[in-house]
């Protein structure tokens, strides 16, 4: 008899997977609410990503004075007006997207990346570990998570990196809330009691059957979180505490535009109407995920 | 005779809750059982079944007690200490899907005892683990294959396949087949019980199923409320019970025929493991109670068969 | 005279990712005023969903009706108006399943639930909705006639302060409610321990003897179905394959998917009797087997088997789904 065993091909070894993933693109296909989130949401990273490229106005983003064009309406020049330097608006608002991008991904990683380890040690292993950094958790939760914020950026001084790190301090304890109720869940399937059955350690069985089981609620909060994290840094920019004028920032920009409502409506309005849009595609499209990935949750 | 595999004594687990009250959902039992015999442990839910498995087995910590596994008293061993007892006994759950990780391959769920326990790794492990599906009836092409593809009994043999891995003595089955088709758990305890000759293995088997128990099984243990109330030789128990509860658990059996709707031979229900009546704890239900039983607490008693009621 | 419950040639689907999943292939099945049937398979054989069909349960889409009709009481059950819906579900046709607790409202007292389901029950019969304290006392009545020790007490308690045994016994009861003509039990007693079986299975057999309830019990237990029934349907893949008299049907199967299935039940009575599977799995409903659903497992297929769906047919005294159904004895 033969031991080694004919590999299979890629796609013979995946075709789970692969039907799986074919599954999820059918399911998430056909949702309306799903797939207007996508679509946002793919507009919102093209624009990030190829923003300065595409924009007529490249330099009016680093603040460009171009005073004669100051406070123009909407028109084919320029489509969403002009603001008080003369600056393209439109140009302005779609540059923007990528300070929102890496700000959204930064708050969202650093929680996730502090977050879901402590939430796995407090669900898995239980006992005094999980009193210690539930309570920690409960701290932190306990405190409105945007006055919090405020005040760490009073300690360090306004500017958008402290605003950054500010929201990624006070954003982790939703995961560990999240990860641990998951990983305390599964602590007692039958599958982790199996491979404690034969020996297992700790370590294999938090990184092979407990981690990637977690995954999929993960995903779904910070596909979500994104939205919440690009309102929350956009709301310290428009108290004066995060990005600062000239920078391409839409909090920041409706904060200077307030002083010029309502005559000069444009500049206030398509700011916040992209703060909108993205926070609803972010919104939505975790919406599509979690009814896809995470279907028990969904139903109420 | 033979000296017991497995030797349980006092085996108790108490789950204490708020205001000095406990759950004592194993309330000190006595097992043994010898190489290659097969014992049921039946009772209803919440008769503590269950933890007697995962106390055996360590997965949960037993209050107090003594387990005994080849002369080893392993309730009180460390995990690095607990290793190589993890190689001699395997467990096997009621519910196939939830055994299986969701996101693991089958060969990977076949393959962890061996990578656990350093037995095997490269084309070694392959050569296994497609050998281990053979012998529990699965084609090679289900070793790429997830749970989520696989019906229930293919899945039990999974199951049991990872549970061979290691060439275990013990297995303790936690109602194997309860999760599953008749025609399925047809096939399944007919494998279970070739297994068991072929490989000299012995089984603790437990099930709320009693004509389940009574195909497989040699002995069997009767538990109500955290103690074992009667045991003896499958045929002795099942025909002529000596215990009341043990009667009523057979009265209540529907047999596979028309018209044999049995009275219902017990009122009310098991009462909580929080609040164990004084005396015999089957006393509240039981229709032989006499005034002592509310008093005094019996014992198991007797040789071959053994059976805790002061009526018997 | 006229069947209570006519199921004709009825065939449903489910439309999914994978495409059409046909779960019913035409069941026939008429039930007389007074009947106990229970129907017996196992998982995806479809018992399930027919039971849900006949109060118009399963929901559309993603069902979907390919032909066939249900008549309750000679009337068409899928042309109904809402009116007529809510009539049939209370006073023709209650239903209780598996699990109670999904049934039960969590955060409302069990006398508060049964109120509402007695008036909505007044509504639906185009009767005057009965005031809170005398449908209370109905409750109370309704309670103490399924057997539970102190009913008015009772009505004050919450579903999770109850026994499975108990909240089974408070489904019962709002079950009977209505009035209904017919009681559909769809595993009723299979989550519950089994001398709490025995007790709600007798409390049933009482219901149905005393009350006169038409009786459709659906269990994958042969045990259960033999206490209660007196006729037996088996289904597998979503076809009837044999519907028999019971007492004919345990003695003398004769489709051998029913005696594959009486051979795998271990039975405590006869020790000797070495359990025996029915080789295979169940069919992919998605791309069923073409012919009779049972031939690729069938220790009697030939090769008619697989080309040509066998009808019920009358056979020694029972409809049976089978080619060979004379020679299988």
């Amino acid at each position: 008899m033969s031991v080694a065993l004919a590999r299979p091909s890629f796609s013979e070894r995946h075709a789970a997977t692969l039907r799986q993933l074919r599954f999820y693109v059918w399911s998430f296909g056909r949702s309306p609410s799903s797939m207007l989130g996508l679509a946002i949401v793919s507009v919102f990273l093209l624009l990030a990503a190829f923003g300065p490229w595409i924009v007529p106005y490249p330099l009016d983003g680093a603040g460009a004075m171009n005073l004669g064009n100051r406070l123009k309406p909407p028109s084919a020049a320029h489509w969403f007006g002009t603001d008080e330097m003369g600056n393209d608006l439109f140009s302005r608002v779609v540059l923007a997207t990528r300070t929102s991008l890496w700000v959204g991904l930064t708050i969202v990683g650093v929680a996730t990346l502090v977050g879901v380890p402590l939430g796995i040690a407090a669900g898995y292993f239980g006992g005094v570990v999980r009193t210690v950094i539930m309570r920690v958790t409960d701290v932190f939760l306990s405190v409105p998570g945007i006055v919090l914020a405020l005040a760490i950026v009073a300690a360090l001084g306004p500017g958008i990196l402290n605003g950054i790190v500010a929201l990624s301090i006070v954003w982790w304890p939703g995961y560990v809330r999240l990860v641990e109720a998951k990983a305390l869940a599964l602590r007692n399937e039958p599958f982790v009691e199996a491979a404690r059955s034969v020996g297992a350690g700790h370590a294999r069985i938090l990184a092979l059957h407990i981690l990637p089981n977690c995954t999929s609620p993960i995903i779904v909060k910070a596909s979500m979180d994104m939205g919440l994290a690009i309102l929350a840094a956009a709301s310290l920019g428009f108290i004066g505490l995060g990005a600062k004028p000239p920078a391409p920032e839409w909090g920041a920009m409706i904060s200077v535009a307030r002083t010029y409502m309502p005559n000069w409506w444009w500049y206030a309005v398509f700011p916040g109407f992209a703060i909108y849009l993205t926070v609803l595609g972010f919104n939505l499209f975790g919406d599509g995920l979690r009814d896809i990935l995470d279907p028990k949750s969904s139903r109420g | 005779m033979t000296a017991p595999l497995l030797e349980v004594t006092g085996l108790a687990k108490t789950y204490p809750l708020k205001g000095g009250r406990a759950v004592r959902a194993v309330d000190g039992i006595d097992l043994a059982l010898t190489p290659g015999e097969s014992l049921g442990l039946v009772g209803e839910s919440g008769c503590g079944k269950s933890t007697v498995a995962r106390l055996l087995l360590r997965l949960i910590e037993p209050t107090s007690g003594v387990i005994r596994f080849a002369g080893t008293n392993i309730a009180t061993l460390s995990d690095a200490a607990l290793r190589p007892f993890r190689r001699d006994a395997q467990i096997i759950f009621q519910n196939p899907h939830a055994a299986l990780n969701p996101r693991r391959t089958v060969f990977a769920s076949v393959a962890e005892p061996l990578v656990v326990q350093r037995i095997a790794s490269g084309t070694e492990l392959q050569g296994r683990v497609a050998r281990l599906l053979q012998q529990v009836g699965l084609p090679e092409t289900f070793l790429w294959r997830y749970p989520h593809e696989l019906s229930g009994g293919q899945k039990q043999r999974v199951c049991i396949a990872r549970a061979l891995a290691l060439e275990p003595k013990l297995v303790v089955l936690d109602e194997p087949t309860s999760a599953l088709d008749v025609s399925v758990q047809a096939q399944i305890l007919d494998f279970l019980q070739d297994l068991r000759t072929r490989f000299g293995l012995t089984y603790l088997f437990i099930s709320h199923n009693l004509a389940v128990v009574r195909q497989v099984c040699d002995r069997v243990a009767v538990m109500y409320l955290g103690r074992i109330v009667e045991e003896g030789p499958a045929e002795q128990v099942f025909a002529a019970p000596r215990h009341p509860y043990t009667r009523a658990l057979v009265a209540s059996v529907l047999p596979p025929r028309p018209g044999a709707l049995p009275d219902a031979p017990l009122a009310g229900d098991v009462p909580n493991a929080a609040e164990i009546p004084p005396g015999c704890r089957f006393a509240p239900r039981c229709p032989l109670r006499m005034e002592r039983c509310t008093r005094d607490d019996p014992a198991l008693e007797g040789n071959a068969h053994r059976v805790a009621c002061w009526a018997a | 005279m006229t069947p209570l419950l006519d199921i004709r040639g009825y065939r449903l689907a489910f439309d999914g990712f994978e495409g059409r999943a046909e779960v019913l292939d035409g069941i026939d099945l008429a039930v007389q005023p007074g009947e106990t049937v229970g129907i017996v398979g196992e998982t995806g054989c479809g018992k399930s969903v027919l039971a849900r069909s006949i109060a118009r349960l399963v929901e559309m889409p993603p069902g979907r009706v390919l032909g066939g009709s249900i008549a309750f009481e000679g009337q068409d059950v899928f042309a109904m108006d809402g009116r007529a819906l809510a009539r049939l579900r209370g006073h023709g046709v209650a239903m209780i399943f598996q699990d109670p607790m999904t049934y039960l409202n969590p955060v409302f007292s069990i006398g508060s639930q049964m109120v509402d389901v007695i008036r909505a029950h007044d509504r639906a019969e185009g009767r005057s909705m009965r005031a809170r304290p005398a449908a209370r006392t109905r409750a109370a009545e309704l309670l103490a006639a399924v057997r539970l020790p102190e009913p008015d007490r009772l009505l004050d308690r919450y579903p999770h302060e109850l026994s499975g045994g108990m909240r089974q016994r408070v489904l019962i009861a709002m079950a009977l409610s209505g009035e209904p003509r017919m009681l559909v039990a769809d595993e009723p007693t299979t989550a519950l321990d089994v001398t709490i079986q025995a007790q709600v299975l007798r409390l049933i057999a009482e219901l149905v003897a005393t009350r006169g309830l038409t009786l459709l019990l659906i269990s994958h237990d042969l045990g259960v179905i033999g206490a209660l029934c007196r006729r037996v349907v088996v289904m597998y893949a979503g076809t009837v394959v044999e519907d028999a008299d019971a007492g004919l049907l345990f003695d003398r199967p004769r489709h051998p998917y029913t005696r594959g299935l009486l051979a795998a039940v271990p039975d405590l009575a006869r020790p000797d009797h070495r359990v025996a599977g029915i080789p295979g799995h169940i069919p992919n409903l998605l791309a069923p087997p073409g012919g009779c659903r049972f031939h690729p497992r069938c220790p009697l297929a030939i090769p008619r088997c697989a080309a040509e769906k066998p009808g019920l047919r009358d056979v020694d005294g029972r409809r049976v789904a089978c080619h060979r159904a004379e020679e299988a004895a």
